[in-house]
């Protein structure tokens, strides 16, 4: 490797790492802003004590997640023009406006809300926080909405021209072909839906291990089961709507299905489906593959005899690298059935009158409890280095988006990135967990940030 | 009506509040090893904690806006500045879980204390530093940055970053007398009344040094009719901190705050002025690093619309949390 290419490595690791740290939060912020609106709304509806107790419970978890998801966003925002100023300045006129309309739309609505939700509620009164509270999760529904436009403009570029210094810009038709590009509406209900499952099962994993604990508090009981409401009904949505995009990226980025699916060789008469083996990029073959034949052709293409290319049609130097992604895409896949297996364990319980009682359906339920966050990870790892070798499908490649910074130079910031996110992190993560080693109480304190206290609160009211 | 002006306009208005804003937040992170352990300390925290992240969420509009607005400029001023940009990041990063944790950990409360403060040490000397270097110039080599990994590291870049930890420290105490009563209230006072001074004697070296730096500050200040601006300058700047001296000494509550913004709102014109109509100075004017007009009006709709939000529901916010906080964060106050 010369110097250059250990550079180019270095800021895509660096990226990567970055990325995938930052993303952990927003995966759990993103649900846990919905479920403390659920929450915060059945409360002031039916004004049982559980909803209340739980309200407070989650929302000191989620200050703590939502806070590490701002600093490491922070970081992302830079991360373009440090590493990537070819990309920056190429593709600066359509991805600047979707990603500045993000921080308007709503970085600054759920900042903005959050004080008042951690903080207001003895000060605003509980309508106002409640409305405060849909704020926060409106603001992280429509962070999703335009962060993922720009992923997915990547990932099927649509609607752009090129200028006369060789940026890219909006064509005639405007920003609307941009915004909503092929692959953007599957990509943005997959992924929100993750998020849902992600928080649905580390708060199923919190309930399920007070359970276990013998702490069967109506708290931790209706914790487990709104999560298991969600194994069993999202879970399934979730395996459909994969399928939907998985299919969508078929007719956009054949190369990436064809890595997913660990098709070196095209299959005139019905391609099978590799269940495990190890892909061997250099002979262009899947060693030691177990196969289930015909059955990639029926998921594909739903007719076991149709036709499928593989990577033999893509020249090398356009193809992604297959082992990462084949593997990635298994993790993800094994764990949205594992969920949906828990989910169907559920229900059974349920009927049966034991959902509170069963030990194994507990224990699976703490075992399944990160699981999300391993799914979200791997199905990002997935597309994004299934896009390779490029940056911009088809018109930019990752090799020529980076920009010129020395190898000392990434060295040095990749190692103190990855000192300070382990440091700042780990710490954020260990606190969670230790907050979530609490059993949820009857009369939670009304107390998110400051001062630990056992006293009661001043009854500082305005104008009372 | 020039869309490229307004765009400059609006980069340097989320900048400037992003600096106001998130200075007084800094600031009191920065002089935070003064402050006594326990209430003090805790009432510093309490200040600041409903307000901080709305307040750096400015850097991100910043950021995001040059590279929507000015990609040319994002791409070359980026990787040119680096190693403080990164610094700069990884101390809000220390410093916002810092926030976070000190309350909660209190085991290690001590460590997040540090954490807290180096934190906000390192992000604002870095962003001088950033300043410092892109006044002194940067290299450029066709549409990208052209110099060197340590070019940014320069005698005048590090005065500037000193003079951001002055400038920051003093917003701190100024909100701090503000917003809190007792010993904290009077200890902030007392940093204010040297704090002052301190900021006269680094703007001045600062703008001493500036003219020397490029030619065109040179011509834009001491040629007619720069000099309109030029000779007022020094007295407005000055008859501010005499303000403030006052404000601070007489007792005054929020008056100091009030001079301490118009003091940073004074300097950061001085700044506009010498740089105009550059976006890097002296290589790279805003039309050149501006991006197409396509781009420009996209964008404009969504300002238009959702900047006179921000701001009101973030004055809503500060309303909510105005008054003096007391030992369990903020209350009513009645005047």
């Amino acid at each position: 490797m010369d110097t250059t290419e250990t550079a180019l490595l270095l800021a895509r690791v660096q990226f990567a790492f970055t990325i995938s740290f930052h993303f952990l939060f927003p995966s759990f912020s993103i649900g846990l802003a919905s479920y403390l609106a659920v929450l915060e709304g059945l409360w002031l509806w039916t004004k049982k004590q559980v909803y209340l107790d739980l309200f407070r419970y989650w929302l000191r978890i989620f200050a703590v997640a939502f806070a590490m998801g701002v600093v490491s966003g922070i970081v992302m925002s830079y991360q373009f023009g440090t590493n990537w100023a070819v990309f920056s300045d190429r593709a600066g006129p359509i991805i600047g406006p979707l990603m500045a309309y993000e921080v308007l739309t709503a970085f600054f609505l759920e900042a903005g809300f959050l004080g008042v939700m951690l903080f207001g509620m003895k000060k605003v009164g509980p309508g106002l926080h409640f409305a405060a509270t849909l704020m926060v999760a409106l603001g992280t529904f429509i962070s999703a909405f335009w962060i993922l436009s720009v992923n997915s403009w990547m990932q099927t570029p649509q609607g752009w021209a090129v200028n006369n210094v060789g940026q890219f810009v909006p064509g005639p038709g405007g920003w609307l072909p941009i915004i909503f590009n092929p692959s953007f509406p599957y990509r943005l209900v997959h992924t929100v839906i993750a998020a849902y499952l992600t928080t649905a099962f580390a708060v199923g994993g919190v309930g399920a291990w007070h359970l276990l604990r013998g702490h069967k508090t109506e708290a931790a009981k209706k914790s487990f089961s709104m999560a298991m409401w969600m194994a069993a009904i999202v879970a399934p949505i979730q395996i459909f709507a994969g399928d939907m995009h998985g299919l969508n990226t078929l007719e956009h980025q054949p190369a990436k299905v064809m890595a997913m699916e660990g098709h070196f060789q095209s299959h005139p008469d019905g391609a099978p489906l590799i269940l495990f083996g190890l892909p061997n990029q250099k002979e262009q073959r899947v060693d030691y593959a177990v196969e289930i034949p015909k059955l990639s052709s029926l998921i594909l293409k739903h007719d076991p005899n149709a036709p499928l290319a593989g990577l033999d049609t893509i020249p090398r130097k356009n193809q992604p690298p297959v082992a990462v992604v084949f593997w990635t895409f298994r993790m993800m896949v094994g764990i949205g059935f594992a969920m949906l297996g828990l989910g169907l364990w559920s229900l059974f319980a349920r009927l049966r009158g034991k959902l509170y009682d069963w030990k194994w359906l507990h224990r699976a339920g703490v075992a399944m409890g990160p699981t999300g966050f391993v799914a979200v990870l791997a199905g990002w790892a997935t597309t994004e280095v299934g896009r390779q070798p490029w940056t911009i499908t088809g018109l930019l490649r990752t090799a020529e988006a980076s920009s010129a910074i020395g190898t000392p130079g990434m060295v040095g910031s990749l190692t103190a990135f990855v000192l300070v996110y382990f440091g700042a992190f780990s710490a954020g993560s260990w606190y969670i967990l230790k907050l979530m080693a609490q059993p949820p109480h009857e009369g939670e304190p009304d107390n998110v940030a400051g001062p630990i206290r056992t006293a009661g609160t001043t009854p500082a009211m305005e104008g009372a | 009506m020039d869309l490229t002006v307004i765009w400059a306009a609006i980069i340097a208005v989320a900048i400037a509040m992003y600096v106001v804003m998130d200075g007084f937040d800094l600031g009191i992170g920065i002089l935070f090893p003064r402050f006594e352990v326990g209430p003090d300390r805790d009432r510093a925290m309490n200040a600041i904690a409903p307000v901080w992240d709305g307040n750096e969420t400015w850097l991100v509009l910043g950021g995001g806006g040059l590279l929507a607005a000015f990609p040319l400029a994002y791409a070359i001023v980026l990787p040119a500045l680096y190693a403080p940009l990164i610094a700069m990041l990884l101390g809000l990063v220390f410093r916002g879980v810092a926030f976070e944790f000190r309350w909660r950990d209190p085991a290690h409360r001590k460590l997040w204390d540090a954490a807290f403060c180096a934190g906000s040490v390192v992000a604002t000397f870095a962003q001088g530093i950033t300043l410092g270097a892109l006044l002194q110039g940067i290299k450029v080599t066709g549409r990208s940055y052209g110099g060197g990994w340590w070019d940014w590291l320069t005698p005048f870049s590090l005065l500037c970053g000193f003079s951001l930890l002055v400038g920051y420290a003093l917003l701190g105490t100024c909100w701090l007398i503000w917003r809190t009563e007792g010993p904290l209230h009077a200890e902030a006072r007392r940093y204010a009344k040297w704090l002052t001074p301190a900021l006269m004697a680094a703007l001045g070296a600062v703008s001493l040094a500036t003219p020397f730096l490029e030619g065109q500050y040179w011509q834009r200040w001491f040629a007619y009719p720069g000099l309109f601006v030029t000779v007022p300058m020094p007295l407005l700047v000055g008859g501010a901190a005499l303000m403030l001296w006052r404000a601070v000494a007489t007792g005054k509550d929020h008056a100091p705050f009030l001079w301490a913004l118009a003091i940073f709102a004074l300097s950061m014109a001085g700044l506009a002025i010498s740089i105009w109509p550059d976006v890097i100075p002296g290589r790279v004017t805003i039309w050149q690093a501006a991006a197409p007009y396509d781009s420009q009006i996209f964008m404009l709709v969504g300002v238009a619309i959702m900047l006179p939000l921000i701001l009101a529901y973030t004055a809503w916010a500060y309303w909510v949390f105005r008054g003096k906080v007391g030992d369990e964060g903020y209350h009513a106050h009645d005047h």
